[in-house]
């Protein structure tokens, strides 16, 4: 198979203005001839069902989450990019595009970013006018504020809620097609699988998480929004339903999955606390602009930190790099997290923590501005420690918590299946590497409101005329029959181990080898003990309940199912890559300073893999990546 | 600790339920409430009995999913907590701690402990919205918004939707969760256009749903997000303007 990423010919900066003239497009009148399915309602999800319902054509939206407001999208803090500029300290497109392709390691699509960056400003526009309460200064302009890996302030943000007040603008954005018929919401049900024919998508299989009822759906064209796959790590900031199901099942009938090592770890999450933790909870890494990150300079200090002297701290991230401190990008900040508690200095009862320290901005700026700053963040932090960290400084330690691979994609977001198309974290496209903080709801809604809504035309206008597959169809029926198969499979192995217990026992696997630091052996031995344990689970899972009946027990065990079969991926893929790059640090491949090193001679490419079947190794085929623009090189931070 | 449950089980909508006990014995007081039922859950599965049904997503207390009345107290005895946020440390060893759905007409129980709040939902629809086609916006910093008006209207969209408030009120009024949406929008001069359709259209929807409200004040105690009490004195007041605004010539005066 040849990768063809159709990125429009001429200067990067006409890229998308000349596609946009390009691509073919459906005439209004003609658009309600059309169905599209939307499955998914995080940003990416939501904006793009209500734009393309704005836009005229007929689009059904799945969740299963109980209504569409509850997406993880909402859980994002801190802030969303933009080029705006109106602090006037220099930014423009083309640095966000800079900071954006040098943040991901050079893993990226030029195009790409550049798009992304040139609509980030729309993105603003749209919510400030749809009502987003966004932070303000006192003469009614909009505050900014900054974000690691960036030298300029170009963050907009609604206090420590953020991606809750994006998401509820694109939820009621959905809400008014909604009522004006345009858009039909199935909530509480699940896609299980996507129905092809003739090599192209035309529908999917849901089950209704209520009563169990398996349907069909059909359409012009499927859009997968769903979401990233941290979760297959166990304990992750994700929420606890996310999941990859609809993206591996759409992988395994033929849409290639890309760079699924590229695994972003937060540097500030809280720490674990005890075993039978269910997840790790972020705190927004805007903190890390009034916050300085220290641990004690000697092994297994027992001194509280009140009581540390400053010459018996370390402020590592200030030492090692100067020029950014403690603004360093995620992957460099947790990798630095993981080295100086793995050297015996974390701290906590744990000892798996550094600390991230308010006292001088406190006495800098007064309580009260720390307070309107970060007020909701510190409430939580001290609901789940129970310390205070306007008087304690918090502890912190990375947590898996986005994902940069996902579905391969073409320039108009375009899977290897014609017809289906992937937006937000569920594709590959933007990130390379690692992710700059800010930017994932930036991307979830460039795809939703700004690009999915002008590509998907060039794909739909030779179909006009055609009705969508009927669900009676034979494809339908077997993709139908299969969905059920799998059920009762689930639910017949009647094991001795509960669902959970396996996905503690994989997520343990991936932290330890394909986690924030990997190496060949480690990886290799991942890659013997996942399939072992898949295996395994297929003999000693415990289902209990039935299909025709709400079953949470029954909806965990297909998404564990699938994330068994995507951590081998995610385990052969870091493997793949011998170099390091953004948040795949391979330690084979270092500098002197342990900084991570890049091969571009090798590895200036996307990875994409196509499926072969369970437990065979997946056919590897390169995207190269080719820089015009941006002149490949170490990143440095100092 | 060790701790006993009184879980309302209930197999589907219109099965009966009925109270069932559970020693939960060996609980970690780090562990956060959903985690000790996660527990729970997994002892029982492995006893082959179903696992209790409840509902939770972010456990961060910011998607609104989940939500349990602890000991008869929505959200249980924290205030200004979600259930996801509430930890065992809040309890006691050897306590017998009560839990059961959101208890309201507008919010059937599915099973066990989840609830229907697509009502809710509905409310959203009939108004609860600015009407902004895609990329018909004008730039951002051509709408000026004091600093005031925009940190009230953060205050009310701060409401995660979870129903804390129609479970805590004696007459299952949803008035704080619909006055929460209106301020969001009726504070600031983008939600102006709409204002007086918006409120009289989603107070209209929440009638066919909800009780009434008589300022019981339940909702904002229970509130995770501690929205205030004064956001329904402010729809209220827009609702009765809203009766003389909504006609032809509204645009005329403000």
């Amino acid at each position: 198979m040849q990768l063809d990423a159709k990125i429009p010919e001429g200067p990067i900066q006409d890229k998308w203005d000349s596609h946009k003239f390009n691509v073919k497009l459906v005439n209004p009148a003609n658009k309600r001839k059309y169905e599209i399915l939307v499955i998914g309602t995080g940003l990416a999800g939501a904006s793009a069902a209500a734009t393309l319902g704005e836009l005229g054509y007929n689009v059904t939206v799945i969740t299963y989450h109980d209504s569409p407001r509850r997406a993880h999208s909402i859980a994002a803090q801190g802030g969303i990019n933009a080029t705006k500029n109106y602090h006037g300290d220099g930014d423009s497109v083309f640095r966000l595009f800079y900071d954006t392709l040098k943040g991901g390691d050079y893993r990226s699509r030029e195009a790409n970013v550049y798009r992304l960056a040139e609509v980030s400003s729309d993105i603003i526009d749209q919510c400030t006018a749809q009502g987003i309460p966004f932070a303000r200064e006192y003469g009614g302009l909009l505050d900014n504020r900054s974000f690691g890996g960036a030298q300029v302030s170009r963050t907009f943000y609604a206090r420590g809620q953020t991606g809750q007040q994006l998401l509820l603008g694109a939820y009621q954005a959905l809400a008014r097609q909604i009522k004006l018929g345009k858009v039909k919401l199935y909530a509480r049900t699940e896609m299980l699988d996507i129905v092809l024919h003739e090599g192209r998508a035309v529908g999917v299989i849901t089950r209704d998480l209520v009563t169990g009822e398996i349907r069909a759906h059909s359409a012009h064209a499927v859009v997968l929004a769903t979401g990233g796959y941290a979760n297959a790590y166990f304990l992750s900031t994700m929420a606890m339903a996310s999941n990859a199901t609809a993206a591996w099942r759409a992988h395994r009938k033929g849409a290639l999955f890309a760079n699924a090592s590229f695994t972003q770890i937060h540097p500030t999450a809280i720490p674990q606390s005890d075993d039978t933790q269910s997840k790790l909870t972020l705190m927004s890494e805007s903190l890390r602009n009034d916050g300085r990150i220290w641990v004690p300079k000697k092994e297994g200090e027992e001194r509280p930190p009140g009581q540390i002297p400053l010459d018996d701290r370390d402020y590592y991230l200030e030492r090692k790099y100067p020029a950014f401190g403690n603004l360093v990008p995620r992957d460099v900040a947790s990798r630095n997290a993981m080295t100086v508690v793995e050297e015996g200095r974390g701290v906590g009862s744990r000892k798996n923590g550094v600390y991230l320290d308010f006292a001088e901005s406190i006495e800098r700026l007064g309580k009260a501005v720390i307070e309107e700053r970060y007020g909701n963040l510190f409430e939580m932090y001290e609901r789940i420690t129970d310390e205070n960290p306007y008087e304690v400084p918090m502890r912190i330690y990375p947590a898996p918590h986005y994902t940069m691979g996902g579905l391969w994609v073409d320039y108009n977001l375009m899977t290897t299946i014609p017809g289906l198309y992937s937006i937000g974290e569920a594709n590959f496209s933007d990130h390379g590497a690692n992710r700059l903080g800010a930017s994932a709801l930036m991307q979830g809604l460039a795809d939703g409101y700004f690009v999915l809504p002008y590509t998907i035309s060039d794909y739909l206008a030779p179909l006009l005329g055609t009705q969508p597959v009927p669900t009676d169809h034979q494809v339908f029926a077997e993709a139908t029959q299969d969905v059920h198969d799998r059920v009762d499979r689930l639910l017949s192995v009647n094991g001795g181990r509960t669902v959970d217990w396996f996905h503690r026992k994989l997520g343990k696997i991936l932290e330890t080898h394909v986690g924030m630091s990997r190496n060949e052996l480690g990886l290799q031995k991942a890659l013997r003990e996942i399939p072992a344990l898949r295996e395994e689970y297929h003999n000693d899972v415990r289902v209990p309940g039935e299909n025709e009946s709400f079953n949470q027990s029954l909806e965990k065990a297909g998404r564990v199912e699938d994330f068994f079969e995507l951590a081998e991926l995610m385990a052969l893929d870091a493997l793949n890559r011998r170099e390091s790059c953004g948040g795949h640090f391979r330690e084979e491949s270092q500098t002197p300073e342990g900084e991570a090193l890049r091969n571009d001679d090798d590895y200036a490419y996307v990875a994409a893999w196509e499926f072969t079947g369970v437990g065979e190794v997946p056919n590897l085929i390169k995207e190269p990546l080719e820089f015009e623009y941006v002149a490949l090189a170490q990143r440095s931070y100092k | 600790m060790n701790i006993t449950l009184r879980v309302w089980r209930q197999d589907n909508p219109d099965a009966p339920g009925r109270f069932v006990e559970y020693d939960a014995p060996d609980i970690e007081s780090h562990s956060s409430f959903l985690e000790m039922l996660d527990v729970v859950n997994e002892r029982l599965t492995d006893q082959g009995e179903e696992p209790i049904a409840f509902d939770s997503d972010c456990r961060e207390g910011i998607c609104g999913m989940c939500g349990l009345m602890i000991n008869g107290l929505a959200h249980g005895p924290q205030q200004g907590t979600a259930t996801c946020q509430l930890h065992m440390r809040k309890f006691e060893d050897g306590d017998v701690i009560t839990i059961e759905p959101w208890r309201a007409a507008g919010f059937p129980i599915i099973r066990d402990l989840v609830v229907d709040r697509s009502s809710f939902d509905r409310i959203i629809e009939a108004g609860g919205y600015i009407t902004v086609p895609t990329g018909s916006a004008p730039d951002a910093n051509l709408i000026l918004v004091p600093k005031p008006a925009a940190d009230a209207a953060m205050d009310a969209a701060a409401c995660i939707g979870c129903g804390a408030c129609v479970a805590s009120c004696p007459n299952g009024a949803a008035q704080l969760f619909v006055a929460a949406k209106v301020a969001n929008l009726n504070l600031l001069p983008q939600g102006q256009p709409e204002r007086w359709t918006r409120v009289e259209a989603m107070v209209d929807e929440m009638e066919r749903y909800f009780g009434s409200c008589t300022n019981h004040g339940e909702c904002e105690a229970a509130c995770p997000k501690r929205i205030s009490l004064d956001f329904i004195a402010m729809m209220n007041r827009d609702y009765i303007k809203a009766k003389f605004k909504n006609r032809r010539l509204a645009g005329q005066r403000s």
